[in-house]
């Protein structure tokens, strides 16, 4: 398979550009680094905003989010990139979401067999990775008019810029919520209240509407540094 | 039938789609610019929903299900399919979208240019396919409580999308501070009236 591919983006690139390209040239590095700032899908694109929100009560649930998510898009991204002159335009949407949906199945079952207890906490979102628009919409704006191996610097890319936000949402939840990092305890215990100290947990930050704050936030820092982003 | 009040009150105050779990968040903050396309896109994902969850639920019940298949003979009778629940759940959502979409562009050809691009997205609208996966993992006891709690969850979708639209139909004439125009605000509105649906929370029905 991976033989395969690699013959596929050569020839694709031999095709598309003359004289050859390198592989890591200064636009598909771009591809790669876009997504972190300039053109994040969450803060700028706004996509993929559900499951963002949803999964970050804790650190881990959003890693094991993230790596999946890297997992679908790069593959979908490259599995519509090889199919993209032989679907027909009319009958894409249907053949994206065949493409995402096997994919998923694929990560919730291996994520079932070797995490359960990860799986059980990610639920549907794990299914609903199948409707995250980020998905959907680089397959649309970007495997459906790329060579594959550009395709796949956009999904590794676009996934990890997306990811990077679920982190960051993650990691002020669950410090200020529960006081833990990935269920290590970061703030002593001698600090707590209970312990005679003058801290107690804002339970607060684990309720839902805190995330849509925190992300509200992470735009306004990001904005006010980038100031071309600024809407009016 | 008070099991039913129950589940539609449920499903449009405590376990509202948008505010308790971020469903359908894509389209909720890239459509809810205006009062009437809001009121638009919100009627096409009540309709929606309450037609797939109820189709998805035969489904689930009759094919997907470990030991559903007992209905074809014996032999089938330890058959689990549920691993094929996301595909076939996406596919009834995706044919239904397209059924909505002619429907709208045949009766009302002013809100299909009004939602354009935003009518086929709702296949990919997780409220939509949240709906099917809450209720298979809910396991609604008959096709009725499915049913009901599809029709909930759109008018708890419904509600959320208009009331955002007419705050920032009032929003655009405020003094925000410049980096947090726009998709900034709209976020921590939604944060503060997601804290409001929260006090539907204690209430027991």
């Amino acid at each position: 398979m991976a033989e395969v591919l690699e013959k596929d983006v050569q020839k694709e690139e031999l095709i598309d550009k003359v004289p050859k390209e390198p592989l890591f040239s200064k636009k598909n590095r771009k591809l790669l680094s876009d997504p972190f700032n300039d053109d994040n899908p969450i803060t700028v694109q706004v996509l993929g905003i559900c499951s963002a929100l949803a999964i970050t009560v804790k650190l881990q649930p959003a890693i094991v989010m993230t790596l999946s998510v890297i997992f679908v898009m790069a593959a979908g991204n490259v599995i519509i990139s090889l199919l993209r002159n032989f679907v027909p335009n009319r009958i894409r949407i249907i053949v994206q979401l065949v493409v995402v949906a096997s994919l998923v199945v694929l990560v919730d079952q291996v994520l079932k067999a070797f995490v359960y207890d990860v799986s059980k906490e990610l639920a549907v979102f794990v299914g609903l990775i199948i409707t995250n628009c980020i998905i959907m919409g680089r397959l649309e704006a970007f495997a459906l008019g790329n060579t594959p191996w550009r395709s796949f610097l956009d999904g590794i890319g676009n996934a990890w810029g997306y990811g990077i936000i679920l982190i960051v949402v993650a990691f002020f939840r669950e410090l200020f919520g529960s006081g833990q990092l990935m269920g290590f305890q970061i703030i002593p215990e001698s600090w707590y209240l209970a312990n005679g100290g003058f801290y107690s947990d804002n339970g607060f930050m684990l309720l839902p509407p805190m995330a849509l704050i925190t992300v509200g936030i992470i735009i306004w820092v990001q904005r006010s540094r980038n100031t071309k982003l600024i809407e009016d | 039938m008070q099991e039913l009040v129950n589940i539609f009150a449920k499903s449009i105050f405590v376990d509202n789609m948008v505010f308790a779990y971020f469903l359908g968040m894509c389209s909720y903050l890239a459509v809810s610019k205006k009062v009437s396309t809001a009121v638009g896109l919100g009627i096409a994902v009540i309709f929606v929903l309450t037609v797939t969850v109820p189709t998805n639920y035969l489904l689930q019940n009759f094919v997907l299900q470990e030991g559903a298949l007992a209905w074809i003979g014996p032999r089938f009778a330890d058959v689990d399919l549920s691993f094929l629940s996301f595909i076939l759940f996406i596919a009834v959502i995706a044919s239904m979208v397209q059924l909505v979409e002619m429907l709208v562009e045949k009766f009302s050809p002013a809100l299909y240019g009004a939602l354009g691009i935003f009518l086929p997205l709702i296949a990919v609208n997780c409220a939509i396919l949240g709906g099917s996966l809450f209720m298979q993992e809910r396991n609604y006891a008959n096709i009725t409580e499915a049913t009901v709690f599809g029709f909930g969850s759109g008018i708890g979708w419904f509600l959320a999308i208009v009331a955002i639209a007419a705050i920032r139909e009032k929003i655009q004439y405020s003094n925000v501070p410049a980096p947090l125009k726009g998709l900034g605000i709209t976020f921590i509105v939604t944060g503060l009236m997601g804290i409001g649906f929260m006090s539907f929370m204690g209430i027991k029905l």
